[in-house]
């Protein structure tokens, strides 16, 4: 191997908590990988499924989801349902043959800096042992190729 | 055709050292729908802004990408200059490429690759931006203020002292609430009475408070600024404007051995009554309940009495509807009863009483004048035992949280005491001493120091009765060993818990609570004052066990939030909004599930001949917060939140 594989990871992070938790790490010079890019949305409760499998089909390697902690949610309990979401989904992944490792959850409060840069770093890594996630361009190729057949 | 303008801030060395801004420039200068690409040393300063403004003016851009600082620093500086250029702020976004990008990482490649991406992204949002408009709602300026006790009266005074009218709420016949019941304050040992009576007065005499005594809130429909609140005038059946409040009517009635709340059932009432002779409004009620006239249809005394016709026993409920633009809740809160420690034996012995039992009898003007008499037989009890943490910090029996207020009432108690029973012996059951605030741990150690409180630290296993004294058994874990004290009085300081009915009163308001019936505040550290329903805040100990202080100044504090509130004809809020197409709307009422915040209801759709054709949901902008949890729940996507459409979403990420 050459080069070590740089995974894609996109995060979809609400404003109130984990955004401004970014942003400290930002102001508090942080290093961390950079592989992550970062979509910003009013509340955990916003983030819809479709735009996880969305980044998965666009080529991310990974997602990463983070949120307000429980009972910390701007929005009283958008977090909740983005939880409650979340179970259902990871069974429904795994059902459909994603592996639910490449998409990560977890609480990062905007006073937690270190925790982001932390778990950006940690998510990096897992997803680099992963490896490339290729399975959704093989499904789609498959698919292609019955279709036209 | 888009139309983007780029503007990339080196901020300094801040972006540029890392980023390399030019290739970034050149590279968004490629992408397609972009029309101007150009980086530039500081867009925050006045020249960069005016170039920005001059930008799109020159290349009628029909949106605007800012890579710089966080858009929690600068995006309302951005969309202010795009406004003055003519361009709707909302088509203005930030590409966060510092705090997420130069600033925390170390290879100038990949922090450039990252840049690309992010102000990529970015461009393909700004693409699908819409333009908003702010949203403008009506303020009334009229205040509703629930609860008559020390935190509603301060709240409804400082309202009413900015020159906004108040309209004030008890459910009780006086004001006054808990702290009226209070003989003295602590830390300053000043009468309760002293202090509160003169702001009953002022409340009741205001030319801008309107009072509701013994009324109740019946609904609250609408959303900030516009609330429409039916309020139950429970009937007195004494008719308040022609009562002058003489008494005679008091004096006279025969039943007269009811048991009085204000005295927490050490004195007595009359059937027709006021709760304390410092009564707000001093207009007394009738306690249907008790009354003889209704149980028996026999006696009206008091109204033969009264030489002002007053007295009305057909009298019915009334109500007033009220149009209010901001609610404060300061519904205050209730003690425990304390009969689940049976062995304690409060409810069983008459001398066992909880801490609001021995205010009334320190009080001057309570059943004993303010004379420490046991209730059993009013001898002078020589030794106490106070036993703090009676159901505070006991999740087995009690409450799990600290009850905030029992440590330092037990050293008033103590102090009270010592100072009225010379050479009374007091002993103190503690398992913490909580003295935090301004000059209480002096105020504890006083007792102590000064006033010789025994402070024994442990719990007390049982109270039994032997040759007519209590007998208290217990531990001293300091000393570790058992204690038996031969006490005459025992004073359990009573964990104070959430009104009875706190949780229903929450749903007709339409706030949240705890697992307590504590009202939840919208953020515990940096809003602890509003409720999660905007324009319905929160005073007193309602949302957590609060001492005096602190919800006076919770008090002052909601009154300088509903007075920011009516500072304005309009209120102008941020355009995030949820909106419904009416069109593929199932009318599943999915989102109703999912709104935090009640801000979804129900639409009919009608033909032209006025009959319903189908029920949709419909958004209240007024109450929406702008979280989209129910755009994400909506199963036909009928839903949407502007500023972060699904469409604006997908683009962002097929940018990546």
């Amino acid at each position: 191997m050459s080069e070590p594989f740089e995974p894609k990871i996109i995060a979809f992070v609400c404003t109130y908590c984990t955004y401004a938790g970014a942003d400290l790490a930002g102001t508090s010079r942080l290093k961390y990988a950079p592989n992550v890019r970062i979509i910003r949305l009013p509340c955990t409760g916003r983030i819809s499924p479709m735009f996880i499998l969305k980044a998965l089909q666009k080529g991310a390697d990974g997602v990463l989801i983070s949120g307000c902690h429980p009972g910390d949610c701007h929005f009283t309990h958008g977090n909740y349902h983005a939880r409650r979401r979340w179970m259902v989904f990871r069974a429904l992944l795994d059902f459909i043959g994603i592996p639910p490792e490449r998409v990560k959850y977890s609480w990062i409060s905007a006073a937690e800096g270190v925790k982001f840069a932390e778990f950006i770093n940690t998510v990096t890594e897992d997803i680099r042992k992963l490896g490339p996630f290729e399975q959704y361009s093989q499904l789609i190729e498959q698919t292609q190729a019955s279709a036209s057949l | 055709m888009a139309k983007i303008g780029v503007f990339i801030c080196h901020c300094g060395e801040n972006i540029g050292a890392k980023v390399d801004c030019t290739k970034l420039a050149a590279a968004m200068g490629e992408h397609p729908g972009v029309a101007v690409s150009v980086e530039y040393k500081y867009f925050c300063s006045d020249p960069g802004q005016e170039s920005v403004k001059r930008a799109i003016r020159e290349n009628n851009l029909t949106g605007v990408v800012v890579a710089a600082c966080s858009p929690r620093m600068h995006e309302a500086t951005f969309r202010k200059a795009c406004a003055e250029a003519g361009l709707n702020p909302y088509l203005c976004e930030i590409a966060n490429i510092r705090e997420q990008c130069s600033w925390v990482h170390t290879d100038n490649g990949q922090a450039t690759e990252k840049a690309m991406d992010i102000t990529r992204s970015m461009v393909e949002k700004v693409k699908r931006n819409n333009k908003l408009q702010p949203i403008e709602v009506p303020v009334t300026r009229r205040a509703l203020v629930i609860g008559g006790g020390i935190a509603g009266i301060q709240a409804a005074l400082d309202i009413a002292n900015a020159g906004q009218e108040v309209v004030l709420v008890e459910r009780e016949p006086s004001l006054g609430g808990h702290m009226a019941q209070l003989s003295e304050t602590f830390p300053t040992l000043d009468c309760s009475q002293c202090i509160m009576t003169p702001r009953m007065v002022e409340a009741a005499q205001h030319p801008k408070i309107r009072l509701l005594t013994y009324s109740e809130i019946e609904s609250v429909d609408g959303y900030i600024g516009n609330f429409s609140v039916r309020v139950r005038m429970k009937s007195r059946y004494v008719d308040i404007d022609k009562c002058t409040g003489c008494g005679d009517c008091i004096t006279k009635c025969p039943a007269k051995k009811i048991s009085s709340e204000f005295d927490c059932g050490l004195g007595k009432r009359t059937a027709i009554y006021t709760p304390f002779a410092q009564s707000v409004p001093n207009i007394p009620v009738i306690d249907k309940a008790n009354c003889i006239y209704f149980k028996n249809g026999k006696c009206k005394i008091c109204s033969k009495t009264c030489q002002c016709s007053a007295i009305d026993f057909d009298m019915p409920d009334t109500f007033v509807d009220l149009e209010i633009g901001a609610i404060v809740v300061a519904t205050g809160f209730q003690v425990q009863n304390n009969t689940m420690y049976g062995e304690y034996g409060y409810g069983t012995y008459p001398d066992v009483i909880n801490g609001l039992q021995f205010e009334r009898l320190a009080s001057a003007s309570g059943p004993t004048a303010g004379k420490i008499q046991r209730p059993s037989d009013g001898a002078e009890p020589q030794t106490v035992v106070f036993i703090q943490c009676a159901g505070s910090r006991d999740p087995s029996k009690g409450v799990r949280y600290c009850s905030k207020i029992c440590c330092m009432y037990t050293a008033k108690h103590a102090m009270l005491y010592a100072h009225k029973v010379h050479g009374g012996k007091t002993h103190i059951f503690y398992m913490d001493i909580r003295a935090a605030g301004k000059g209480y741990d002096e105020f504890s150690r006083r007792a102590i120091e000064e006033d010789e409180a025994a402070y024994l630290r442990g719990r007390v296993s049982k109270v039994w009765q032997e040759n007519g004294k209590l007998m208290v058994r217990g531990v001293d874990t300091l000393l570790g060993r058992p204690v038996e004290i031969a006490a005459d009085m025992v004073v359990l300081a009573t964990a104070i818990i959430a009104q009875p009915d706190a949780k229903d009163f929450a749903k007709t308001i339409g706030i949240g609570y705890d697992e307590y019936g504590f009202y939840n505040e919208a953020h515990l550290k940096l809003r602890p004052v509003e409720s999660s329903t905007a324009g319905v805040f929160l005073a007193g100990a309602c949302q957590s066990p609060k001492d005096i202080p602190d919800s006076v100044a919770q008090a002052s504090a909601t009154a300088s939030k509903v007075l920011a509130l009516f500072s304005k004809d309009m209120l102008e809020r941020e355009p995030v909004v949820a909106t419904n197409n009416e069109a593929t709307c199932a009318g599943c009422w999915g989102c109703v599930l999912a709104c935090p915040y009640n801000a979804i209801e129900q639409k009919d759709i009608l033909d032209r001949s006025g009959r319903i054709i189908k029920r949709v949901a419909s958004v209240n902008p007024g109450l929406c917060q702008g979280c989209g949890t129910c755009v994400t729940f909506c199963r036909s996507n009928s839903l949407d939140l502007a500023g972060f459409t699904e469409k604006q979403i997908f683009a962002e990420v097929m940018g990546l």
